[in-house]
C-alpha cells in the first residue's frame, strides 16, 4: 500500500465552486512529487487538504494507512512550508523553530538539540537569535525549512515556496531542496506554477488543470508522452506548437504540409510539436515561412514565425541560425516526435 | 502630483486659518485661562482676582476629597480598561471566525460605540433605577444591591455603564488588528500546535500587542477624560463623593462650588499625570512590542 493515498477526493466550497474533482492519487514513501499547473487549478487546494487546512468535501485522504480526514492538522504529522514562508514575526529564529516541538511537549534539552542540528544543517546557526524582520528572503526560506524539519514529519508539503525569491536564489534553493529531500528521504509533496521547477524537482508530476489531474508521471513521461493537449502546451518552454488538421492514409494533412501519422483516418485533429522539434532546412523541400520575432537566448535561439496559410510557429534552434526578421526560411519536423490530439476531447490520440 | 506655487507669502495662512483659529479659541485659550485660574483666587462674586502661588495646588493635594476621587479615577481607569478590553477582544476573536452574517455580527457590536457617554449614562439609569431598573432589582435580590448607599454598589454601577460603550471601541480595533495578522501564519501555528488556547495567548495575542497598546492608551484617556458624561447622569458622585472622578470633580468645584482658583489646579495636575503615564507607556512599553 501506498504512503499516502488520495480516492476520490472532491472539494466543493460552500458557494458552490468546485476546486477538486473526483481526484485519485498514490504517492510512494520518499518520493518528491509535484503539483503543478496554472492558478486556479486547485494544486494548492489539493496540498492544504493533505495539510488539513481545508476540509474534505468528499473521499478520503490516507497516511501511512490511516484516513486523516478528520485528523487536527497539528497531528497529522506533516509540516508545510508556505509562500510567505509564515514565520511567527515576534518570535526569534530560535523560537520559530522550537515553537512547533514546544508545544508537543517535548523537553527542552532535546529542543535545544533539534534546533542545533537542524541550524547546522542549514547553515542557519548565527540567525538563531535574531527576528523574521531581520532576514533576507533567502535566510527566511531556509528558516521556514528548518521549522520544517525540527519535527521530523512524515511529510513535507511546500506550497510554492520558491515564488518570492529572485531567479537566482530560486534556482538555488531549489537545488538544495531537492539535495535535503534525498537527504532526508522525507516523503514530498511541492507545489509550484513554474514547470521548470517542477521538472527539476520532480520524481513524479502531477499535471493539474481546473480541478482535475490531467497527467501523473514522471517529468520525462509527461514531456515526451503528455496525454492531453492541456498538459502538452504547459509543460516546456517555449511552448509547444498547434496546428489543426486532419489525418487521412497514414497522413496528417494540415493546410499547408504534411505529415506522416500512423493512426486510423479522423477528422478534427491538432498536431502538436516541440519547438525544438522543429528545424531549418537548406533545402527548399520543407514548409516556408516568414520570420516575425527573433529571441535570442544564447544557448539556443528561438524563431517565431508564420506560414504561408498563416499557422504560428515557434522553432528553436541550438545553432547560430544567421536568421534575421523579415527573412523567408523553410522549416522541417522530426516526424517521430510528433504528437496528435483529438480536437474535440483534447486527448491524445491511441494507435 | 502638480504643485502649486502661491504669488504672495501670505496665501498659505488664509488657508490655515479656519484651523488655527477654531484651536486657538477652543483650545489654546482655554488652556492659558486654566493656567490663569490655577494661579489666582477668585472671589466667590467674581469681582476680584488676585495671584495666589501654588496655593490652590497645596489646597488641592491637601484635600481628602481630592485623594478619593483620585483613587476612584486609578480604579475605574485600571477595571474599565480591563473589562472593556478583554471582552471586546473576546468577541472580535468570536466574530473573526464567524464565516455566515459576519457583517451583521460587526454592524451591531460596532453599535454602542455610536452612543453619546451622556446617552450611554441615561440608559445604564434604565437598569439601575431603584423603582424600575431590571439589574437593580437582580443585584438587590441577589445581595441587596443599592448604589445610592453602598460605595461598592454604586462602582459596579459605573464600571458596568462605562465599561458598556467601550467595548464596542475595542471590539472594532481588536478585529482590525486580528485581520492584519497573516493567515497563512496562523495556519503555521495550526500545524505546529494542537491546543487553540495556547495558539491564541503564544501567536495572535503577541501579534495584537499594537492594537492592545493603543487601545490602553486610548481606555486610559476615556477613563480620564470622557467619564463625565455617565457621572453626571449616573450616580452623580454617590454615595457621597466617592464615585466622582477628577473631571467631574474639577467641574464639580469649578462651576457648582465656583472655586475655579482649585478646579484650575486640579486640570494642572490631571494634565501631569495623563503626561507621565503616556510618556512611561511610550518609553517602557512599547519598545517591548512587534510591529508587523
Amino acid at each position: 500500500m501506498s504512503f499516502i493515498n488520495l480516492k476520490n477526493v472532491v472539494k466543493v466550497y460552500p458557494d458552490g465552486t468546485q476546486a477538486i474533482l473526483n481526484s485519485s492519487l498514490s504517492i510512494e514513501k520518499g518520493e518528491l512529487v509535484v503539483f503543478v499547473g496554472p492558478s486556479g487549478c486547485g494544486k494548492s487546494t489539493l496540498l492544504r487538504m493533505i495539510a488539513g487546512l481545508e476540509d474534505v468535501t468528499e473521499g478520503e485522504i490516507d497516511l501511512d494507512g490511516n484516513r486523516i480526514n478528520e485528523i487536527d492538522p497539528s497531528e497529522r504529522d506533516i509540516a508545510m512550508v508556505f509562500q510567505n514562508y509564515a514565520l511567527y514575526p515576534h518570535m526569534s529564529v530560535y523560537n520559530n523553530i522550537a515553537y512547533g516541538l514546544r508545544s508537543r511537549g517535548i523537553k527542552k534539552l532535546e529542543i535545544e538539540a533539534q534546533v542545533t542540528n537542524v541550524s547546522e544543517l542549514l547553515q542557519i546557526g548565527d540567525l538563531l537569535s535574531k527576528k523574521p524582520g531581520q532576514l533576507s528572503g533567502g535566510q527566511r526560506q531556509r528558516v521556514a525549512m528548518g521549522r520544517a524539519i525540527a519535527r521530523d514529519p512524515k511529510v513535507f508539503l511546500f506550497d510554492e515556496p520558491l515564488s518570492n525569491l529572485d531567479a537566482k536564489l530560486r534556482v538555488q534553493v531549489r537545488l538544495e531542496i531537492k539535495k535535503l529531500q534525498r537527504k532526508m528521504g522525507t516523503t514530498s509533496i511541492f507545489v509550484t506554477h513554474d514547470q521548470t521547477e517542477a521538472m527539476t524537482l520532480g520524481d513524479r508530476l502531477v499535471v493539474m488543470n481546473k480541478g482535475v489531474m490531467e497527467q501523473v508521471g514522471t517529468p520525462m513521461e509527461i514531456y515526451y508522452h503528455p496525454k492531453t493537449k492541456f498538459v502538452a502546451e504547459f509543460i516546456g518552454t517555449p511552448s509547444m506548437n498547434f496546428i489543426t488538421g486532419s489525418i487521412k492514409d497514414k497522413t496528417f494533412k494540415a493546410s499547408s504540409f504534411a505529415v506522416p501519422a500512423k493512426y486510423e483516418d479522423k477528422d478534427d485533429v491538432i498536431l502538436g510539436v516541440r519547438p525544438e522539434d522543429i528545424s531549418i532546412t537548406k533545402a527548399t523541400t520543407g514548409v516556408k515561412c516568414k520570420v516575425e520575432l527573433i529571441e535570442k537566448l544564447g544557448s539556443s535561439t528561438v524563431i517565431y514565425c508564420v506560414d504561408m496559410k498563416e499557422n504560428q510557429l515557434c522553432v528553436s534552434t541550438q545553432s547560430r541560425a544567421s536568421v534575421e526578421v523579415g527573412d523567408t526560411i523553410h522549416i522541417s519536423t522530426n516526424n517521430k516526435a510528433l504528437h496528435f490530439f483529438d480536437r474535440e476531447t483534447s486527448k491524445a490520440l491511441t494507435k | 502630483m502638480k504643485k502649486v506655487q502661491f504669488k504672495s507669502k501670505y496665501t498659505q495662512y488664509i488657508f490655515l486659518a479656519p484651523t488655527l483659529i477654531i484651536i486657538s479659541i477652543f483650545l489654546y485659550l482655554p488652556i492659558v485661562q486654566t493656567f490663569r485660574d490655577a494661579f489666582t483666587t477668585q472671589d466667590a462674586f467674581g469681582f476680584g482676582r488676585f495671584f495666589a502661588g501654588w496655593d490652590n495646588f497645596k489646597f488641592v493635594l491637601s484635600d481628602p476629597s481630592y485623594l478619593v476621587a483620585l483613587k476612584f479615577t486609578f480604579i475605574y481607569i485600571f477595571v474599565i480598561t480591563v473589562i472593556s478590553c478583554s471582552l471586546g477582544l473576546l468577541l472580535a476573536v468570536q466574530a473573526n471566525k464567524v464565516i455566515h452574517g459576519k457583517s451583521a455580527y460587526k454592524t451591531l457590536l460596532i453599535w454602542p460605540y455610536a452612543i453619546a457617554p451622556a446617552v450611554v449614562g441615561v440608559t445604564a439609569q434604565y437598569f439601575f433605577s431603584e423603582r424600575f431598573g431590571i439589574l437593580y432589582a437582580l443585584f438587590n435580590s441577589l445581595w441587596g444591591f443599592d448604589w445610592t448607599a453602598n460605595i461598592f454598589d454604586a462602582y459596579i454601577y459605573l464600571f458596568i455603564a462605562g465599561s458598556w460603550k467601550q467595548i464596542s471601541a475595542n471590539f472594532i480595533f481588536f478585529l482590525a488588528g486580528l485581520q492584519t495578522i497573516q493567515k497563512s501564519v496562523i495556519e503555521a501555528s495550526l500545524i505546529d500546535c494542537r491546543s487553540s488556547l495556547r495558539r491564541f495567548w503564544t501567536i495572535t495575542f503577541p501579534l495584537l500587542m499594537p492594537t492592545t497598546f493603543f487601545l490602553v492608551i486610548i481606555n486610559i484617556t476615556y477613563g480620564f477624560f470622557d467619564t463625565f458624561g455617565i457621572i453626571d447622569t449616573t450616580t452623580i458622585g454617590a454615595p457621597s463623593g466617592e464615585t466622582k472622578t477628577l473631571v467631574y470633580k474639577a467641574y464639580i468645584d469649578g462651576f457648582r462650588g465656583l472655586d475655579l482658583g482649585a478646579a484650575g489646579a486640579q486640570s494642572i495636575i490631571m494634565m501631569l499625570l495623563v503626561l507621565i503615564i503616556t510618556i512611561i507607556q511610550f518609553r517602557y512599553i512599547e519598545g517591548r512590542i512587534h510591529y508587523n
